[in-house]
């Protein structure tokens, strides 16, 4: 077990090194970037935006610039350069937001995916499990910002049943704090219940033609409890590590777009300004923390796996 | 010898797939009595696995069709609801599987699964399940029986595997035990111990066997009484010496004459049965043997009924020819087998 997590956190330093690297890097290939000229703003002189660039180091060589970034944010002291904001302490104040769009969104979501999942495994090839199919494919292929964006309109705009918009903080007020992340939660949900119940009905499927399952059969077990104590548990062991790196890129920020769409003053939202603008320091503090959670929570899902497999052993 | 448990009559299963409907099973009937073993033999594909899998009710799906009735203590399994079925499956009529490896859960230990089958049937706490399944191991040969019930199967050899599932098949003393070919998984010294462990068990509980296989060896070893089945049909059906001794189909003379024999010199090639098992979607008119047959003549277009044509009743077999001719053509050399023009 200790060579284990050993091997996975030497790993995570690589990929958190290569992502900064990566990261760093295009920027540097980006035409049109000018950050000495971004921060002076549009008017201003060709002094000024040489005064800034000798002041943030935009003139010395790339991989020094690298260095003083690195040595930034791992002193905590990197600043954007939109609003000049510590980048690490508006992280810190906008992960718990994240965290209550993210972690309701995920049970949400896996608890309706393993329902309907099972449901149209159950009744194979009949009317109601296409037509969840069928739903599963819709929730999918719709753009997250049109479902947030619509969601919206409809339901805070047009019929008022939501609030417009905005975070409310869980300590001030929970009721408040969850009736404005409801329709959030949703935009998240729909598309993750529609991949997440379609593949547990594949592997449902697989797993019913086995012979252990016949085997059950043959005991006298009731349809339900071949299904719940034998099938269910052996498909949802995938979906453990599907959802693992799920879980870890929205952690990161993934749900940027219904986090603008719906204003919550999340990472998601920093890192899509971030983007807009060009402004290196959050998104590439952004891209460490994303690397950060997916090894976790992929070394994590592997651990849960070899928990549930008896078949698996952690090796070194 | 006596209490007749299961009465098949007339069986039919057929399948609807995209090739067309696949007549599995086609007029089977035969019975099973306490206390004796009923071998079905036959190439694969010949429909024995789906016989007894319809006896559990197991090849039920939107595909499968079924006629006829099997009767168990009186009560048809084929027409009975699927509550019946789960009442009787693993109490009255239980099954253990050919490969022990796929039969058995890969992430439950098999002291559980055992308990399981167990509490399928009995309100019995946990505990005491699983103190019975541990006292089943035992009995089936499984040494430290109480340390090895909470291991998975994966962590057991082939025969421990097989023990396993006999153990948990017999748990709650079936009626009736269907084996499919149980050890044609295992390598043939634990064949022995296994096929041991079945004679022993059921003879312990006085349950009727079925037991399933394509191995001469093994129906010559435990079975009272043989059917042998091609094409999804019976064609042959007679005690165990019946068989081996005056065989009556030519089907019967081609699996007998392909088993190598040691007691003898060794042919310059192995002795096969030539063509193919016919396909099952479009079954061939009359005798199902017939294009593999070298006996065949014009009477086999029409199907022969299985019928005793010898003085002894229990003797039934499908094929036209008079018993005369049957032992004329069935032996070369003293072998019995299936060649050409034989006995000339």
């Amino acid at each position: 077990m200790t060579g284990f997590i050993a091997r996975r956190t030497v790993s995570a330093i690589l990929l958190l090194f290569a992502t900064s690297v990566v990261v760093f890097g295009i920027f540097e290939v980006i035409p049109s970037y000018n950050p000495a000229r971004a921060i002076a703003g549009r008017n201003a002189t060709a002094t000024t935006v040489a005064e800034i660039s000798q002041k943030f180091g935009f003139d010395k060589p790339i991989w020094v610039q690298y260095g003083n970034t690195m040595k930034l944010i791992f002193t905590g002291q990197i600043i954007d350069y939109q609003d000049n904001l510590n980048v690490v302490s508006q992280f810190v104040h906008r992960f718990p937001v994240t965290l209550s769009l993210v972690v309701p969104a995920a049970i949400l979501w896996m608890l309706v995916a393993i329902v309907l999942g099972s449901i149209s495994a159950r009744r194979a090839g009949g009317l109601l499990d296409r037509g969840l199919m069928v739903a599963a494919i819709t929730g999918v292929s719709i753009p997250v910002f049109l479902l947030a964006a619509t969601l919206l309109y409809l339901f805070a705009f047009r019929l008022t049943w939501f609030p417009n918009t905005g975070y409310v903080q869980f300590g001030s007020n929970p009721a408040q704090w969850a009736y404005h992340l409801i329709l959030p939660w949703l935009s998240i949900a729909v598309l993750s219940i529609g991949f997440y119940s379609r593949v547990l009905r594949g592997n449902a499927l697989d797993v019913v033609n086995q012979d252990f399952v016949r085997t059950a059969r043959a005991k006298g077990l009731t349809q339900r409890q071949v299904f719940t104590r034998h099938v269910l548990r052996n498909s949802l062991m995938p979906i453990v590590t599907l959802f693992g790196l799920d879980f870890a890129t929205l952690l990161g920020g993934a749900a940027l777009v219904t986090e603008t769409v719906f204003n919550l003053p999340g990472i998601g939202q920093y890192e899509a300004q971030a983007i807009g603008n060009l402004d290196v320091p959050p998104i590439m503090v952004g891209a460490m923390f994303t690397a950060f959670f997916v090894v976790l929570f992929s070394a994590l899902s592997d651990v849960v796996y070899a928990l549930l497999d008896p078949r698996i052993r952690i090796t070194g | 010898m006596n209490e007749q448990l299961l009465e098949i009559e007339d069986l039919e299963v057929t399948f609807a797939t995209e090739d067309g409907l696949v007549r599995a099973v086609s007029g089977v009937s035969f019975t099973v009595s306490r206390g004796e073993t009923v071998a079905i033999v036959g190439e694969s594909g010949s429909g024995k696995s789906v016989t007894v899998m319809t006896l559990m009710g197991l090849t039920r799906s939107p595909n499968s069709r079924f006629a006829g009735t099997a009767r168990l203590h009186g009560v048809d399994l084929i027409g009975a609801s699927e509550d019946k079925l789960e009442a009787i499956r693993g109490k009255e009529i239980a099954m253990i599987f050919q490969d022990p490896i796929s039969a058995l859960s890969p992430v439950q230990r098999v002291g559980a699964q055992i308990a399981e089958q167990i509490r399928a049937h009995e309100k019995i706490s946990k505990a005491a399940a699983l103190e019975r399944a541990i006292e089943l191991m035992s009995r089936v040969g499984i040494p430290n029986a109480r340390v090895r019930a909470r291991g998975y199967p994966h962590e057991f050899s082939g025969g421990m595997r097989q023990r396993v599932m006999i153990a948990m098949a017999l748990s709650l003393s079936p009626s009736v035990l269907i084996a499919d070919e149980p050890t044609t998984a295992l390598d043939v010294t634990i064949q022995a111990q296994i096929l041991d462990e079945i004679r022993q068990l059921s003879a312990e509980s006085n349950a009727g066997v079925i037991f399933v296989t394509h191995d001469l060896g093994v129906v010559a070893d435990i079975a009272d009484r043989v059917l042998v089945m091609y094409a999804g049909r019976l064609v042959e059906q007679g005690t165990v010496d019946d068989i081996f001794y005056d065989p009556q189909h030519p089907y019967t003379w081609g699996l007998l004459g392909s088993v190598p024999r040691v007691d003898r010199d060794p042919p310059r090639r192995l002795p096969a049965i030539p063509g193919q098992p016919p396909s099952l979607v479009r079954p061939p008119q009359g005798c199902p043997f017939q294009p593999r047959c070298p006996h065949a003549f014009d009477r086999c277009r029409e199907l022969p009924p299985l019928a005793p044509r010898l003085p002894d009743a229990g003797h039934l077999d499908r094929c036209w020819l008079k018993p005369s001719e049957k032992r004329a053509l069935r032996e070369t050399n003293g072998r019995i087998g299936l060649t050409e023009g034989a006995a000339s």
